[in-house]
């Protein structure tokens, strides 16, 4: 039986009202609960959920909506009394910032006049709207929110770059900016490397790496995962490579992205070639095989960061960087049991074991396939549980669990499978205790597997640093514990799985060739904003997602928190009032 | 489109300008219909916008009542109940002759008005004087002793307190006054006692050197020194005649005007001039003197609102830590949340009335209604609870709401009447 609770004017953020819905979820005779706000859209996911009811039509766009499945009608006071209980102590612990917290624009510069750069984390069709916003008051704009339509990203950053200012994404996960840590992001010791790229996770990969290889980074700028589409054609990384061209405590520049398109990529490269300073790039699942003037060229994100921190401690870069003794563990395997599932949270850790693989297997280059997989063939699967498809009205798997166990236990049923793949992303935004909220379930497929005769092996990798709020050796050590193989990087981790079927991917060294027709060194000029930017602590508006301020503020640089709702409520006719009376 | 200014924020600007350049001074006390010629007839005032006897709550029927009797319209309760059933009686809203009132706001022609004039503007607003508190007309008590202490307001405390002020000459500076009593924990709607002080420090000396009777001296002096809201109606008046100043400039989005008649709750805005935007009033939550509860909590009135729409009650709550456990607000932390969320909503601090336990920030300046229909926020409001039934009196305190959709309104007819927009399809 579906019960409908409608708490008018109550807003709350989506990710919030997730994670209550997961709570209230594991509660002991509740079949069903979703908790939203009562958007059309929202109303729609209801329906998709099978908890759609005409109550919930009533509902507007700053109520939010309880629908309960239960068999017993006495459940629900127990509900609304959990769902009081959270919303009250989210409250309580909000009482003690030291930063302010505001609703508007105005009341946010008044808060903060020295604010550089806005956090954008509201819902999609309202980013665009916040950002420009933002650069009207000559500020940067990191936009977290996804579903930001390519036309209005293209006008946005045409714009940011005719003010002189940066637009980092949207779907921007991650950037470090002076040592603070934005978004999902590790915390990363500083130093000489300036890192540009448009993914969140290889970002991650590369910062947490040059870190572990001794080395520091100054800013890592992310651009969107589609900056270098033709559409678009890399209007923020073009800004950024100038920008660390010309800052001076950047003494090499390390870029990360997808192939980009043909143009675009010209026009990145010959830009990089008339950079005075050393450039690592990895055009992720290319294969390149030398590099060519001052730009170095890898195939990993590990050897990304290894040629890195040679550069930035004025060691000579090797020609190979896989000369390593991998250990690889004895395993004990059916004969029907020869296939790798790779199921990720982080998208280009994810790509990154869909291109080795593949190449392990001899397949050519991996196509992307439908539902967030990354690679499906011969029965070996990759998937980026971190894809739209999978976060529709649910938690990041970097944030919540269950998606992963649910693929994990659908990975053991395979009777292929001999190995599970997969990351631990820690860091700002990741979950508090990822390992520990993996283990039962791993555990459980473990203890199945066993009692079937078979062993499935689990190997992972733990994205994070020593000064991650996460503390990672004790990540670690609850994952060893339960016999998980780990490796320092994603890159090991995946030859680790594929040695352990007897599958290796070689990797030939790499000389170093005179660029193609090499652009001369010329004068690379940027913006002052740009350049103030990068050289000083950012100061932050945070509008949308409470839990972004913690890694600003405990690292050096100021915020001000703001509580973002739709204006006037959603309403239509109020939004156009409201536009026409500005 | 606007006039001589460009946009509506520089309409706005020039708008909360006035406000901050107001000059306001007590001049004089004096019968009501002395300078409100509506009052000659049998005409009443009350608070909010235009009602209807039929809508009115009890407690401001009763106060009808108390003022007919008080007027000598009729010779007794049922009487005087008959008259105002049958229309004999003509209401009109304060607002509408210069005029705001505590509570119904009922004022009759023979009740004295506190006069406060706005040099700035030349402009003068009228309101009644408070009664303390207990069996009062704001209240809706119309009993033996509530018409006998209007009388004694009629022959004595007015006339006392407008001699003085002939002594004085020039009258009172509120301005002044105000910004002592701001520091000292006032609001203005809910916490009066440092205002009431001051007035009373500044009048008694010009009192004992009138030429009234020892007996009434000390009588008016007594009243004064027991009345800690006393000061309530003289700020009432002042905020009147400043946002009235302020509102003959007839553009932009800032609220002119906040007021409730119990029934409705209404609003006015610049660009919109006299029009009143109305909305069902809420019902004020808050705490309750022992043997009394919400269930019997009236629904909002009063022109009281008047001292929010000039940036004091319930957005100056910060400045009077005192009562905040009072109007329900918890403690200091809550007290700086309710100020800061109000100034979401306003456009700058006056500097007039800069508030030591907000880092002497100034008051609360300019409720654009743009701000509340964008953010949802709507006005807080300082307020005491009347019993629903007339003549109870209060029974407690707390805060109110302005409805939004008061807000939603104006600024969409203030849309169509620039053109900027079609009217809604209904």
């Amino acid at each position: 039986m579906l019960y409908t609770i409608i708490k008018e004017n109550s807003y709350q953020d989506s990710v919030n009202l997730m994670l209550l819905t997961n709570k209230i979820s594991t509660m002991d005779g509740i079949n069903k609960v979703q908790i939203m706000m009562g958007t059309p859209a929202n109303k729609d996911i209801f329906k998709t959920a099978g908890l759609h009811t005409e109550e919930l039509e009533k509902a507007a766009a700053n109520d939010m909506c309880i629908v309960v499945d239960t068999d017993s009608e006495d459940k629900i006071q127990e509900v609304l009394d959990e769902v009081d209980q959270y919303l009250n102590n989210q409250a309580i612990a909000g009482s003690k910032e030291e930063f302010e917290t505001v609703r508007t624009w105005d009341k946010a510069l008044k808060a903060l006049p020295n604010a550089n750069i806005a956090l954008i984390s509201t819902p999609g069709q309202y980013a665009a709207e916040e950002a420009e916003k933002a650069l009207d008051n000559d500020m940067h704009v990191l936009i977290f929110s996804d579903n930001v339509s390519i036309e209005d990203e293209r006008r946005i950053k045409e714009k940011a770059h005719e003010k002189g200012l940066l637009v980092m994404g949207p779907d921007c996960g991650t950037e470090i900016v002076s040592g603070v840590p934005l978004a999902f992001a590790n915390v990363v010791k500083q130093g000489n490397i300036g890192i540009v790229g448009a993914s969140g996770t290889g970002i991650q990969e590369v910062s947490v790496q040059i870190d572990r290889l001794g080395g520091g980074v100054t800013h890592a700028i992310g651009t969107g995962g589609r900056d270098l589409s033709d559409k678009i054609g890399a209007i923020t990384m073009l800004d950024a490579i100038k920008g660390l061209a010309n800052h001076n405590k950047t003494e090499v520049i390390t870029l990360i992205s997808k192939p980009p398109a043909k143009e675009v990529r010209d026009e990145v490269v010959q830009l990089l070639q008339s950079v005075s300073k050393p450039v690592v790039a990895i055009f992720l699942g290319e294969e390149p095989h030398a590099h060519e003037g001052n730009m170095y060229y890898a195939n990993t994100l590990e050897e990304t960061a290894a040629i890195s921190v040679d550069l930035a401690k004025g060691n000579a870069v090797k020609a190979n960087y896989y000369q390593y003794n991998l250990e690889v563990p004895a395993v004990d395997l059916k004969p029907e049991q020869k296939t790798i599932k790779g199921l990720y949270s982080g998208g280009t850790l994810g790509y990154e074991a869909a291109t080795l693989i593949s190449r392990g297997l001899g397949l050519g280059k991996s196509e992307h396939h439908e539902d967030g997989y990354l690679l499906k063939a011969n029965g070996f699967e990759v998937a980026d549980l971190g894809d739209d498809i999978y976060t529709q009205g649910k938690p990041h798997p970097m944030i919540d669990p269950n998606t992963r166990i649910e693929f994990f236990q659908k990975a053991a049923q395979d009777e292929q499978t001999a190995i599970i793949l997969f990351d631990v992303v820690l860091g700002y935004g990741s979950h508090e205790d990822m390992a520990g909220a993996l283990l039962p379930g791993i555990e459980k497929i473990q203890k199945a597997a066993q009692e079937n005769g078979r062993n499935i092996y689990f190997v992972a990798t733990v994205c994070g640093t020593d000064q991650d709020p996460q503390n990672i050796q004790e990540q670690k050590a609850k994952l060893e514990k339960a016999g998980i193989i780990l490796r320092d990087s994603n890159n090991q981790a995946i030859r680790t799985a594929l040695a352990m079927l007897d599958i290796k991917v070689e990797e030939a060294d790499k000389e170093v060739v005179p660029a193609k027709g090499e652009a001369a060194k010329t004068e690379i000029t940027v913006s002052s904003a740009i350049e103030k930017f990068l050289n000083e602590k950012p100061s932050v508006i945070n509008v949308g997602l409470k839990k972004f301020t913690e890694s600003i503020t405990a690292n050096g640089g100021r915020a001000v928190q703001f509580d973002w709702r739709p204006v006037a409520g959603g309403n239509e006719r109020m939004r156009k009032v409201l536009s026409v009376l500005r | 489109m606007y006039g001589q200014y460009k946009t509506i924020d520089e309409a706005n600007r020039a708008v909360i300008d006035q406000v901050v350049s107001s000059s306001p001074f007590l001049v004089d006390v004096v019968p009501a219909k002395s300078v409100i010629k509506e009052l000659n007839g049998k005409v009443l005032l009350h608070a909010g916008p235009p009602i209807k006897w039929e809508n009115m709550t009890s407690p401001m029927q009763g106060s009808c009542v108390g003022a007919t009797l008080f007027e000598g319209w009729a010779a007794n309760a049922d009487e005087a109940f008959a008259m105002l059933k049958n229309g004999e009686i003509e209401f009109i809203p304060c607002h509408h002759v210069d005029a705001v009132g505590p509570m119904g706001g009922i004022t009759s022609g023979s009740m004295p008005v506190l006069v406060v004039e706005n040099r700035s503007g030349e402009n003068r607003a009228y309101c009644t004087m408070n009664e303390g508190i207990g069996a009062v007309l704001r209240f809706g008590a119309y009993s033996q002793e509530v018409i006998n202490r209007l009388g004694w307001f009629r022959d004595v405390l007015g006339p006392v307190i407008s001699k003085a002020l002939k002594v004085k000459g020039d009258g009172l500076n509120v301005n002044v006054a105000m910004a002592k009593a701001i520091t000292m924990g006032d609001e203005f709607h809910q916490r009066n006692i440092a205002g009431s002080l001051i007035f009373l420090k500044d009048i008694a000396p010009y009192i004992i050197q009138t030429d009234a009777t020892d007996k009434d001296k000390q009588d008016v002096i007594k009243f004064l020194a027991d009345t800690d809201q006393f000061f309530l109606n003289i700020a009432m008046a002042t905020t009147k005649a400043v946002m009235d100043t302020a509102r003959t400039i007839q553009h932009g989005t800032v609220v002119t005007a906040m007021c409730r008649n119990g029934y409705e709750f209404g609003i006015r805005i610049a660009g919109m001039g006299d029009q009143w935007f109305t909305a069902p009033v809420n019902t004020p939550q808050g705490l309750f003197f022992t043997g009394y509860d919400q269930d019997m909590a009236c629904p909002d009135m009063g022109d009281s609102a008047i001292t929010e729409t000039f940036g004091v009650g319930g957005f100056a709550m910060i400045a009077a830590p005192g009562v905040t456990r009072f109007v329900g607000a918890g403690g200091m932390d809550d007290a700086v949340k309710t100020s800061n969320e109000m100034m979401e909503i306003c456009i700058d601090h006056n500097s007039n009335f800069s508030i030591p336990t907000w880092d002497f920030k100034g008051s609360c300046l300019g409720i654009d209604a743009r701000k509340v229909v964008e953010t949802g926020i709507e006005p807080v409001i300082n307020t005491g609870i009347a019993h629903k039934e007339a003549g109870v009196g209060q029974i407690g305190a707390g805060t109110v709401r302005a409805p939004l959709a008061c807000f939603e309104k104006a600024i969409d007819a203030y849309a169509v009447k620039l053109g900027l927009i079609e009217p809604a399809a209904e």
